[in-house]
């Protein structure tokens, strides 16, 4: 950098850019200073008082967030400016502002859910006084309503409006505001209505103090008595990266790490309050269906069946991977149809035609944090907001910050930014192609330009022809070169990109999704093993016999003829490949319930009752072979990005073809009830009734 | 100042005005495209008088949707600033200051006539023409005590006030008499009580010719077309806002001539001396 400033902080000196903050300088220089309201990816509010240190000359003391290096006037000698963050002052305007802020906040601490990981708490131990000398009476603030979600006990807030300035910054909606002023001055949503963003979760992480509390988590355990384990989500495919809270092989909450790649510091409302679906619902043992009734089984009963069942013609069987299949499983599902010689098999539970091209087709090339060096953006039929809140926030952050240009053909979603509305139907889309005013203006003297393509678009009958269509738009714009890949397809499925990498599709003659349910009705298929396929309708395997493997008692354990009880994705160490194609690994934070088994185990044991024992007998060996078929799953953490991009022409993807008039919309009809642990969720259904009704809380106010 | 929040009864629906409309549209029109929400404390102050002087929480929204700003956003002004009343208020609403040099005049002694003849602060009277709030200091303190009174007509100083002439404006008000804003004890402005008492003696400005100011033919002008304005003005007794500036014009003019004259006569004085 070029613009550096040179900073004596505590008597050494450092140097800086320029435009950083002095607090930014004071931590480089490693003094910790205490704060509230700052928050390094929201903007500077300035208004909790707590990082103030000394400037020495300066009359009072500065808040360091709100103070850049580039303003510090050097000393009257021309020696660098001096910070100091020990000083008796610095010290004494802690406690000070310690103090005042003591003076409103209740000594509940031993009732309060933030106990224990409380900012106010830490830092009125390391920076307060041993006593306040108030003496009057502490103010009191009605509770505020603010959805199923988030618990207010706003007696205990310190207006630093961290959460005001997320909802609308981050989130992209103006939901949450401060009414009134100094003493009066509370935090509520307008009429104390429903916050009704996918990200209100991250106000209750974001609250230094215990004002803005977990509702589903209230009250049910101690920050010191869980056992936290960092571990992959699987309700989208961005693969935010989670710590999963458990006590006693019971998942108790579920919060956002930091992964500056993939979901910043923030993950969605599903991510977080889902956990209350891993204990509902479950499949703790083994059923076989008997006079059309499940019946429980033992373990061996049921392997013996399935193997039974699968010992037919190969002609006849077929296998599905589900949305919540892990990487393992997948693989040795496969290895054990290949070694049957069952043909029919497919991971595209939504019915794409993707994965027959390179890989690049079916990733997200750009990557999630390249969007923020992309300068203009076609989305093609996907409601980001909905399919992956995160990678929205990263579009909106970028349409803030660096000014994207963002263009949109298909059914307008409510996306929280402004785009230019193109079109809706394929047709808007080959009128697009050939366009040269509006947007296409906008795309053309992009420097990085980018198009997104939803699974909406894709998996319909002219899919192909609208990959192809994508891929000539791609190819037009020159979105593809030796250093930049923007051509993107927006997976929503936590399996598929790991399911489409190992080739757990229709081998050769074989039938692809569709193929499969038309000869399950037509009599030819007359076995389908179903690897968590919950979004299938249940009438869709016609008389087939379904092996079922899944974690919940959904859709497709309805349609069972055998259950065998599987691991949900906290329950098993398995690996994930998100959309952007980063291999990243998930670990086991609780055991099974009750009987039920990891699943790639599962399928080892029904291989030996099949007389094709797979050949791995731990997990290791099974990663080992899987990284030798598939090199890809070897390189954990990395997505690739634009590696192999000037060998990849977007215009050779898909078919050429006519296409259909009809919209271009998203698959997502229900955000909060879009898979089977969702859709066991007591606090996801409560949100998605929240959606459909603008709730009012009639009692308060 | 206890916390203002919505009234618990709201309207059911509200709508703006068309005159208020087109007022709001004036103010807006003044800041870029994107940048309507600026003009929201004008707009929110033309939507109060357009109500009857509070803001029900359907206007609110009204400005949100013209605005196009989020209704929380309307909401945070809406309760931060003491200008705007959250709930009903009477046909004439009185502002008591009841900051130190008020009540070292006597404001204690007014409040009790308004607890009196309206009820308790932040009360309506029974037949809706009255309602009153204490507030802070409203800067006429040469003037202590004071009220200022909101209706229809604008928002008028009252000042000089005892508790007899403040009991008998109250009355006149709710009878629905004219009342003459202004000091209430035939006091001009803020001169001292009984008349100007300094640099009137007779003859004073005889002899002094004032020097012409370069922009003094301008201002001759301009004081004449204000007088002529006056003059009309009067004739018509409407609108006291306007009269008051315009009284306040040829005040200016006068000390604005009388300044080289008063510093002429100081020396004087000195020499004198």
């Amino acid at each position: 950098m070029s613009d550096l400033r040179k900073v004596n902080i505590d008597g050494q000196e450092i140097e800086v850019p320029a435009d950083y903050t002095v607090m930014q300088a004071c931590e480089q220089a490693g003094a910790e200073i205490p704060r509230f309201c700052y928050h390094e990816r929201l903007s500077i509010a300035g208004n909790c008082r707590m990082c103030l240190v000394e400037w020495v000359g300066a009359p009072k003391p500065q808040a360091s967030c709100a103070l850049q290096v580039k303003d510090l006037r050097p000393n009257r000698d021309g020696s660098p400016a001096n910070i100091r963050t020990d000083s008796e002052i610095v010290k004494k305007a802690r406690e000070g502002v310690m103090e005042f802020l003591l003076i409103n906040h209740p000594l509940d601490c031993p009732i309060c859910d933030q106990g224990g990981e409380c900012d106010l708490q830490d830092q009125a131990m390391g920076y307060g006084r041993d006593g306040s000398r108030f003496e009057e009476n502490k103010r009191a603030v009605d509770d505020k309503f603010m959805g199923p979600l988030v618990k207010t006990v706003m007696t205990r807030c310190i207006q630093c409006t961290r959460c005001v300035r997320f909802i609308t910054e981050v989130a992209g909606v103006e939901e949450i505001g401060l009414a009134s002023r100094g003493e009066d001055a509370e935090i509520t949503t307008y009429l104390e209505k429903s916050l009704t963003s996918e990200m209100s979760g991250n106000v209750i992480d974001l609250c230094p103090v215990g004002a803005l509390t977990s509702k589903p988590y209230a009250f049910n355990a101690r920050p010191w008595e869980l056992e936290p384990t960092e571990t992959i989500d699987v309700m989208d495919a961005v693969g935010s990266n989670i710590r999963v809270d458990s006590r006693g092989g019971r998942v108790l909450r579920i919060l956002p790490i930091i992964n500056d790649d993939i979901n910043e510091e923030w993950i969605s409302d599903k991510t977080r309050f889902v956990w209350d679906g891993l204990g509902r619902q479950r499949l703790d043992k083994p059923y076989i269906r008997k006079n059309g009734q499940l019946v429980q089984a033992s373990w061996g009963e049921a392997l013996d069946l399935a193997a039974s069942k699968l010992k037919a013609d190969p002609e006849t069987i077929a296998a599905i991977a589900g949305d919540l299949a892990d990487s393992e499983a997948m693989k040795a599902l496969k290895d054990l149809m290949d070694a049957l010689g069952v043909k029919n098999m497919d991971c595209r539970q939504d019915g794409s035609g993707l994965g027959m091209g390179p890989r690049q087709e079916y990733l997200m090339n750009t990557t999630i944090a390249g969007i923020e060096q992309a300068d203009a953006l076609l989305i093609v039929g996907a409601d980001v907001r909905h399919e992956a809140p995160l990678v929205n926030t990263r579009i909106r952050k970028s349409w803030i910050y660096s000014g994207l240009e963002i263009g949109m053909i298909g059914e307008a979603y409510d996306l929280t930014y402004d785009y230019d509305h193109v079109g809706t139907t394929p047709e808007d889309l080959q009128a697009f192609l050939k366009s040269t005013k509006g947007f296409a203006r906008k795309l053309k003297s992009a420097k990085n330009p980018m198009i997104l393509i939803g699974t909406g678009a894709l998996a319909r009958k002219d899919g192909a022809q609208i990959l192809r269509l994508c891929g000539e738009i791609a190819k037009k714009y020159k979105m593809v070169r030796k250093d930049w890949n923007g051509f993107n397809v927006l997976q929503t499925a936590a399996s598929r990109v790991a399911g489409l990498d190992m080739g757990f599709l229709p081998a050769k003659d074989g039938l692809d999704l569709a193929g499969i349910l038309k000869a399950c009705k037509k009599g030819t298929v007359k076995t389908v093993y179903s690897l968590g396929a919950d979004e299938i309708d249940e009438a869709g395997f016609g008389d087939a016999f379904v092996i079922y493997q899944g974690s919940h008692g959904d859709r497709g354990a309805h349609r069972a003829d055998i259950v065998l009880p599987a691991a949900a994705y906290t329950e098993k160490d398995a690996l994930w490949v998100n959309t952007e194609g980063r291999v990243q690994m998930g670990r086991m934070a609780v055991s099974p319930k009750g009987e039920a088994k990891i699943d790639w185990a599962i399928i080892r044991a029904l291989s030996s009752k099949c007389d094709r024992t797979l050949p791995y007998n731990n997990l290791e060996e099974l990663r080992t072979k899987l990284f030798a078929d598939h090199p890809t799953f070897a390189g954990l953490n990395v997505a690739p990005g634009a590696d192999g991009a000037s060998a990849f022409d977007p215009a050779k993807l898909g078919k050429a073809g006519k296409v259909n008039k009809a919209p271009l919309r998203s698959q997502i009809s229900d955000f909060y009830f879009t898979n089977p642990v969702a859709r066991a969720s007591a606090v996801m259904a409560e949100c998605s009734a929240v959606g459909d009704s603008d709730m009012i809380n009639e009692a308060a106010e | 100042m206890s916390t203002r929040r919505l009234a618990k009864e709201q309207p059911k629906d509200f709508k703006l005005s068309k005159p208020a409309l087109k007022e709001i549209e004036v103010w807006a029109k003044k800041y870029p495209k994107d940048r309507r929400r600026s003009a929201l404390i004008p707009a929110m102050w033309i939507a109060q008088k357009d109500a009857g002087g509070w803001l029900p929480e359907p206007a609110l929204r009204a400005l949100g949707d013209l605005l196009g700003m989020a209704y929380i956003r309307v909401y945070e002004v809406a309760t931060f600033y003491t200008m705007f009343n959250l709930e009903p208020v009477g046909e004439h609403h009185i502002q008591l200051c009841g900051t130190t040099p008020c009540w070292l005049r006597g404001a204690g002694e007014l409040k009790k006539v308004c607890e009196k003849k309206i009820g308790p602060k932040g009360s309506v009277s029974a037949d809706g023409k009255l309602s009153w709030i204490e507030v802070e200091c409203l800067g006429a303190c040469a003037n202590a005590p004071m009220v200022q009174i909101s209706n229809a007509a604008g928002d008028d100083y009252y000042e000089d006030l005892t508790e007899e002439n403040f009991g008998t404006l109250l009355d006149d008000l709710s009878a629905g008499r004219k009342v003459q804003p202004g000091p209430q004890n035939e006091r001009h402005t803020s001169e001292p009580e009984g008349g100007a008492d300094t640099l009137n003696a007779k003859g004073l400005y005889n002899k002094v010719k004032a020097k012409k100011l370069p922009n003094a033919v301008a201002k001759k002008a301009a004081s004449k077309k204000a007088a002529s304005k006056k003059a009309s003005k009067k004739s018509v007794a409407k609108k006291v806002t306007a009269k008051k500036t315009v009284a306040k014009k040829p005040g200016t003019k006068k000390s604005a001539a009388k300044k080289p004259t008063a510093k002429k006569t100081a020396t004087k004085k000195k020499v004198k001396s």
